[in-house]
């Protein structure tokens, strides 16, 4: 159940059991070993607890910010069609919004905090939503590559050992596809139009290829969560490895467009199996995420305006919804 | 500062996906009432006609069962195995039995 109002009792019974909290721990562990679900109610380390407040919210921050890049083209989408088809997926990243802060807040935090560790900058977001969207083009290698990329992230989170994560994880890669093959299909148009549109779409690759690469978190040695999260299988893979099947998957993409993946050193391990990649720079991700992107203060602030200048709207359901159940007070309790 | 008392009261949805099957919950949102429960359920739950059919509940409205008592409640079921059909050795030469 993804309900608040149980926490009450999950608390009750959590007193008496508190004396041996090695034995819960231990307990807990072995339901995650077994693929068990851990669910609301449930005895959970206050770490594991965190954690999952942190990775959920962020996920949740980086859909409802991942509205604008997008966003910015629906008045300016060169069909209707292409248009109906982008305010469907910036809306499908709203409910994703709502299904991941829903899943947060079964955790025993509100969402109004949520919302307010987003406004005040002190919750991070994907650094991937902090770059510009100059051209059409961009909404096209968004769809395929910052979606793609969120894919192979988000299929093993499907698997989270904490139920109400992975099902939100379930119902959100279900949409996710039709983004990728949206976002595809507008480069492939491009890469067989003029020249002018096939060099747009090349632009676009290269602004979107290190980013989307980045989009995976630090390389393996240098993150910090990652032995902890893998152990409550909270992630199923590490960073590196979804990063070189992202790779895999994406360059045979590029090349069917007759697009060049802008990294020199890429090449074909015909032993490994693998495509080899150049080094990533890593500073330049640690300076976005840090708050210095093109566009991180542009995000926040078209944010914090849409969320103040929508108060009156909250205000009158509230009123209304009150002055209702005035009228007609809707149970007896 | 965070006013968290603002967040509408919570609401489980539940969603029957065609004519014929049951209501099955699909996760929840906060409304200022039931009426806008329903309607923003059917934004965030129905966009792709998952549903013909939709329930709202007030979150604090469920009780639950205590999943620290789960065994007590459950496991004197587990031996009673003489309840399914397949217990009982019926010759083959018996028909629509």
């Amino acid at each position: 159940m993804y309900t608040q109002g149980l926490d009450s009792l999950g608390k009750e019974c959590l007193r008496d059991e508190a004396r041996d909290s090695a034995l819960l721990e231990t307990r807990f562990q072995a339901r995650v070993d077994a693929e068990d679900k851990i669910e609301p109610k449930d005895w959970m380390p206050d770490a594991y607890r965190r954690t999952l407040i942190r990775q959920i919210s962020q996920h949740a921050h980086s859909e409802i910010v991942g509205m604008l890049p997008e966003g910015n083209w629906i008045t300016r989408a060169p069909s209707l069609l292409r248009k109906t088809i982008l305010i469907a997926k910036v809306q499908d990243e709203g409910g994703h919004g709502a299904y991941l802060y829903s899943a947060a807040e079964t955790l025993g935090v509100a969402r109004a905090e949520l919302i307010d560790q987003l406004l005040s900058g002190k919750a991070k977001y994907s650094s991937i939503f902090n770059y510009p969207t100059p051209t059409w083009a961009d909404v096209g290698a968004i769809g395929w590559l910052v979606d793609g990329a969120a894919i192979m992230n988000q299929i093993p989170l499907c698997r989270c050992s904490y139920g109400p994560y992975a099902r939100a994880m379930v119902r959100i890669c279900k949409e996710e596809s039709f983004h990728q093959r949206q976002g595809y299909e507008i480069m492939l148009r491009l890469a067989r139009g003029t020249a002018a549109q096939r060099d747009m779409a090349q632009a676009a690759l290269n602004r979107w290829w290190w980013p989307s690469l980045m989009m995976f978190g630090p390389s393996d040695i240098d993150s910090k969560h990652s032995a902890q999260s893998m152990r409550w299988k909270i992630k199923r893979f590490s960073n590196d490895e979804l990063r070189q099947k992202f790779v895999d998957y994406t360059v045979p993409q590029a090349d069917f467009l007759g697009l060049k993946v802008p990294d020199p050193e890429l090449s074909w391990d015909d032993q490994a199996q693998h495509y080899r990649f150049g080094a990533i720079d890593w500073s330049e991700f640690e300076r976005v995420l840090a708050g210095n992107g093109p566009c991180n203060r542009e995000r926040l602030e078209a944010r914090r305006c849409a969320h103040d200048e929508g108060r009156w709207v909250r205000e009158a359901a509230a009123a209304w919804a009150a002055k209702r159940r005035a009228v007609a007070p809707p149970r007896a309790a | 500062m965070p006013d968290t008392t603002k967040d509408w009261p919570l609401y489980e949805i539940f969603i029957r996906a065609k004519s014929g099957l049951d209501h099955k919950h699909v996760g929840s949102l906060h409304a200022t009432d039931a009426q806008m429960a329903i309607e923003h359920a059917r934004d965030l739950y129905t966009r792709r006609q998952e549903g013909v059919s939709i329930w709202a509940v007030r979150s604090t409205d469920i009780v639950a069962s205590d999943p620290a008592e789960a065994d007590a409640l459950f496991e004197p079921a587990r031996d009673k195995v003489y309840r399914h059909p397949t217990f009982y050795d019926i010759p083959d030469e018996v028909k629509t039995l």
